[in-house]
């Protein structure tokens, strides 16, 4: 039994997972405007990617010890597909360029709305699903 | 181009499944050193791509590498997700360090990955 990060078909899992939250954040980021230079798709992703993994970890969690099948949908849709959607790189890259094109107070604004609405939106996505196992 | 930003996703997202699962196996830790390596190194990378692209390199490939690579090998919901774990588990302090070292760290590689491509 090889740890499922050795093991060839949960990577492949992850990688279909990974691309396609990485075209939904694509077509996101393509949708959604910058609102006075205020990163709102990276943002609108990363909220929504949060609160769907929080969502999702609870309720597996909640269902018992992983079944092969819990596990499949955790790598597909939780660290593929959410980590995918979602992206620290894009955030990081924004909040440096906020600041060194003299936006200081946008790039101040950005990092903590994303952080509070992140961390909000996972506890969320956990009562939704302690909610829904009763 | 769609194709090839969807593959550079996928392969982003598995060599973050990748490297994580090496980190937990190599050094298993309640704090979660692996995302946090992964998300320093990626908005590292993306950093340098950022800064060629505005020096005047082919936009295709801060779309390919840049949003498909870095943003699928990058994960900001595990990051809230971990946060939010360590702080249920009692561990505030632990969480706190995950959220504001993570930003830290991450900044500054990006800082410095910009910086770089602009002195290249």
């Amino acid at each position: 039994m090889r740890a499922p990060h050795r093991d060839p078909r949960p990577v492949a899992l992850v990688a279909v997972g990974g691309a396609a939250g990485t075209l939904v954040r694509w077509a996101v980021s393509a949708a959604v405007p910058a609102l006075d230079g205020f990163p709102a798709a990276t943002l609108t992703v990363n909220v929504v990617g949060s609160f769907l993994l929080g969502w999702l970890l609870e309720h597996l969690v909640r269902r018992g010890p992983e079944t092969p099948t819990a596990l499949r949908w955790r790598l597909g849709l939780g660290t593929g597909f959410c980590g995918g959607l979602t992206t620290w790189s894009s955030f990081a890259v924004e909040v440096d360029r906020l600041t060194s094109t003299g936006s200081a107070g946008t790039a101040a604004g950005y990092v903590l709305a994303s952080l509070a609405a992140g961390l909000l939106a996972v506890v969320a996505g956990v009562a939704l699903a302690g909610r829904r196992a009763r | 181009m769609i194709a090839l930003l969807a593959l550079a996703g996928g392969a982003g997202a598995a060599a973050r499944f990748v490297v994580d699962g090496a980190v937990r196996t190599r050094w298993p830790s309640q704090f979660p050193w692996g995302v946090l390596l992964v998300n320093v190194l990626g908005s590292l990378l993306l950093g340098v791509l950022t800064g060629l692209v505005l020096e005047g390199a082919d936009e295709r490939w801060g779309l390919v590498l840049g949003v498909g690579f870095c943003g699928g090998f990058t994960t900001f919901s595990t990051a809230m997700t971990d946060t939010v774990r360590l702080a249920r588990d009692g561990s505030v302090r632990l969480a706190l360090v995950n959220l504001l070292g993570t930003l830290a760290a991450t900044v500054t590689a990006a800082a410095l990955g910009l910086g770089l491509a602009v002195l290249g």
